[in-house]
This record gives C-alpha cells, sequence and structure tokens, in this order.
C-alpha cells in the first residue's frame, strides 16, 4: 500500500518524538536525520500540531515536544490528517455503471476495510514497540512488571 | 492444564491469574452479559466442562483476580483458548477464542496478564505460536491484541452468506 510522503513523514516525526524519555527537535535537525526537505517537514508539523499531537516550544533551543495519547493515537489517525485512504475514483461513469465495475468495486472496498482496520488498530505505542523489537532482535519486556511462576 | 498461578504485579495493581473454578462460572456469565449484553449459561457451563473439569495438558480457561486485597468484583477477567492442529494445514497453534475485561479493571494491566498467562501454557504445551480472531470492527480487541505483538498471520478468514 501506498502512502504519501506527508503521512509517512508524520509517522516517523510522532515516533521520533513520542520515544521515552521526553525530547524535543528542531525541524531543521529532524529534517536532517530523515532526508525531507525542512519546508515539507515544518508544515507536516504544524497540520500535527493543530490535530494537538506535537506543541511548539519557543526559544533559541526550540522545535517540537509530543502532547498526543501514545495508547489512544492509531496510525490511522495520523494518516487520515493527510490523505483519504480508500480505492478512489478510478473508473470512468460509464466503468463504474456496469456489473463488472460494480464487482471490482466491492474487492477493493474489502481491501479498504482491512486496511483501515489494521491501521486503526495500531497505537504509537505499538509501533514503538515494533520498533524496539527490531532494534534489540527480540520482544522486549516492559522494565515496570515482574512477573512470578508458581507451580 | 497445568494448576499454575501467575502473580503480576503491574503498574497500578497485583493480580493473579489462575484456573477457573465451579465458583467463578456465575461471575464469568455476568461479565459476559455486561460486555455483550447475552446471557449465555449453558454455553459457559459447557465451555467450563470442556475446558477445565478436566485436566488437558492442550485447553486453558484461565481467570484474573486482585491478588491478596478485597476486590469490588469476584474476577477481572477471563481467557479461555486450547492448542489445535493441523486444522486448514496449520502446524499445532495455540488459538485464544474468548478474552473478557471487566470494564472498570480496564488499563491495569489485566489483559496483558491473562495473554501473557495463557501464552506460557502454549508455550509448555509445546507450541511456538499464538492465534487468534477479532471482529475487523472491534477496535479495542485489535489494538489490545496488537500491542500484545500479535501480526497478521498467514491466514485469511473467508465466508458466504447460505442462501
Amino acid at each position: 500500500m501506498k502512502l504519501q510522503i506527508s503521512s509517512r513523514i508524520a509517522i516517523f516525526a510522532l515516533l521520533e518524538l513520542a520515544a521515552p524519555p521526553p525530547r524535543q527537535f528542531a525541524v531543521a535537525e529532524m529534517a536532517e536525520k530523515y532526508g525531507v526537505s525542512s519546508h515539507h517537514l515544518a508544515k507536516v508539523m504544524q497540520v500535527l500540531a493543530r490535530a494537538g499531537l506535537v506543541r511548539a516550544v519557543r526559544g533559541a533551543r526550540g522545535g517540537y515536544q509530543f502532547s498526543g495519547n501514545v495508547r489512544r493515537t492509531t496510525l490511522l489517525d495520523v494518516i487520515q490528517l493527510f490523505e483519504n485512504l480508500g480505492s478512489g475514483p478510478a473508473f470512468s461513469r460509464a466503468m463504474e455503471a456496469t456489473d463488472a465495475g460494480r464487482a471490482l468495486r466491492e474487492v477493493l472496498a474489502e481491501i479498504d476495510d482491512i486496511a483501515r482496520a489494521t491501521l486503526g488498530s495500531i497505537t504509537l505505542a505499538t509501533m514503538l514497540k515494533l520498533v524496539d523489537r527490531r532494534r534489540n532482535g527480540s520482544q522486549s519486556e516492559s522494565a515496570v512488571r515482574q512477573v512470578v511462576m508458581t507451580r | 492444564m497445568a494448576s499454575m498461578t501467575a502473580i503480576i504485579t503491574a503498574e497500578k495493581s497485583v493480580l493473579a491469574v489462575r484456573p477457573v473454578r465451579p465458583a467463578d462460572i456465575p461471575h464469568v456469565i455476568a461479565l459476559d452479559k455486561q460486555i455483550t449484553g447475552l446471557v449465555k449459561r449453558e454455553y459457559w457451563q459447557q465451555a467450563f466442562e470442556r475446558y477445565a473439569a478436566r485436566e488437558a495438558r492442550d485447553r486453558s480457561f484461565l481467570v484474573a483476580e486482585a491478588h491478596g486485597t478485597k476486590s469490588r468484583t469476584p474476577i477481572l477477567g477471563f481467557i479461555i483458548g486450547e492448542v489445535r492442529a493441523w486444522e486448514f494445514g496449520s502446524a499445532p497453534c495455540g488459538w485464544v477464542f474468548a478474552l473478557s475485561v471487566e470494564p472498570r479493571a480496564r488499563l491495569r494491566g489485566v489483559g496483558q496478564a491473562l495473554f501473557e498467562a495463557i501464552s506460557a501454557e502454549f508455550k509448555a504445551a509445546g507450541v511456538r505460536s499464538v492465534r487468534t480472531m477479532v471482529a475487523r470492527g472491534n477496535r479495542l480487541h485489535l489494538a489490545f491484541f496488537r500491542s500484545e505483538g500479535m501480526m497478521a498471520g498467514p491466514y485469511l478468514q473467508l465466508e458466504k452468506e447460505l442462501d
């Protein structure tokens, strides 16, 4: 599945900012890290700020901080700020009106449904766990939990 | 499965996960009614007979309760699963087919404790993967299982309305 570049930048920026410990980044710093234009990233950050997911910190060492809820914000929430997911008006009206057109729309709608369910179920917290797992090569254990098994 | 008790120190409370007992079944029925709006006495009684009454290495019916404190609710949640082999050509795999958490006890690690406990049971039974099925529209359950590291598996579920 293809995502627009703005959606991808937004997801990367949010994962960067939402990862513990709390941190802030200047747009130029993040743009350089990910090899994207500062101008494009600044626009993306403005959209995220309007959505309440980040807040701007002013001053010489200013930048952006994460201000959303990592356990409640899903990839779908982020992507929908930048694009409409879905197969869109891919056919001409004449094609759309045929039985074949309707059948194809039905199949594409099924794919859209699955994509929405997937993106809507993956929170930023889950993404951070996935990133962590990739980094460690195995599933990481939460430091705040202690499990004792007795038989 | 085994007579295991897992004592879990979560962020805000201490939970115990243990095999279901006959006295828990009315509370399981009540919790399920609270969540689904349906009373299924016979179904849960049969589930108890099948998954808990007989000692079986490949079946688990576990409940979570507050450990060492007087909880307002008798059980905080339950989970049921079993190891199934060779259905649809699948190698032996743990299946979770019921998970419910008391709404007032959510966001306290109850679901995670239950899932970790049944995963440990599956592992002890010799399987290497765990599987479940969630309604596409059920964001709560989907997000929970995703947060536990579950990803799309190798199968697609298909169905058809019968004329």
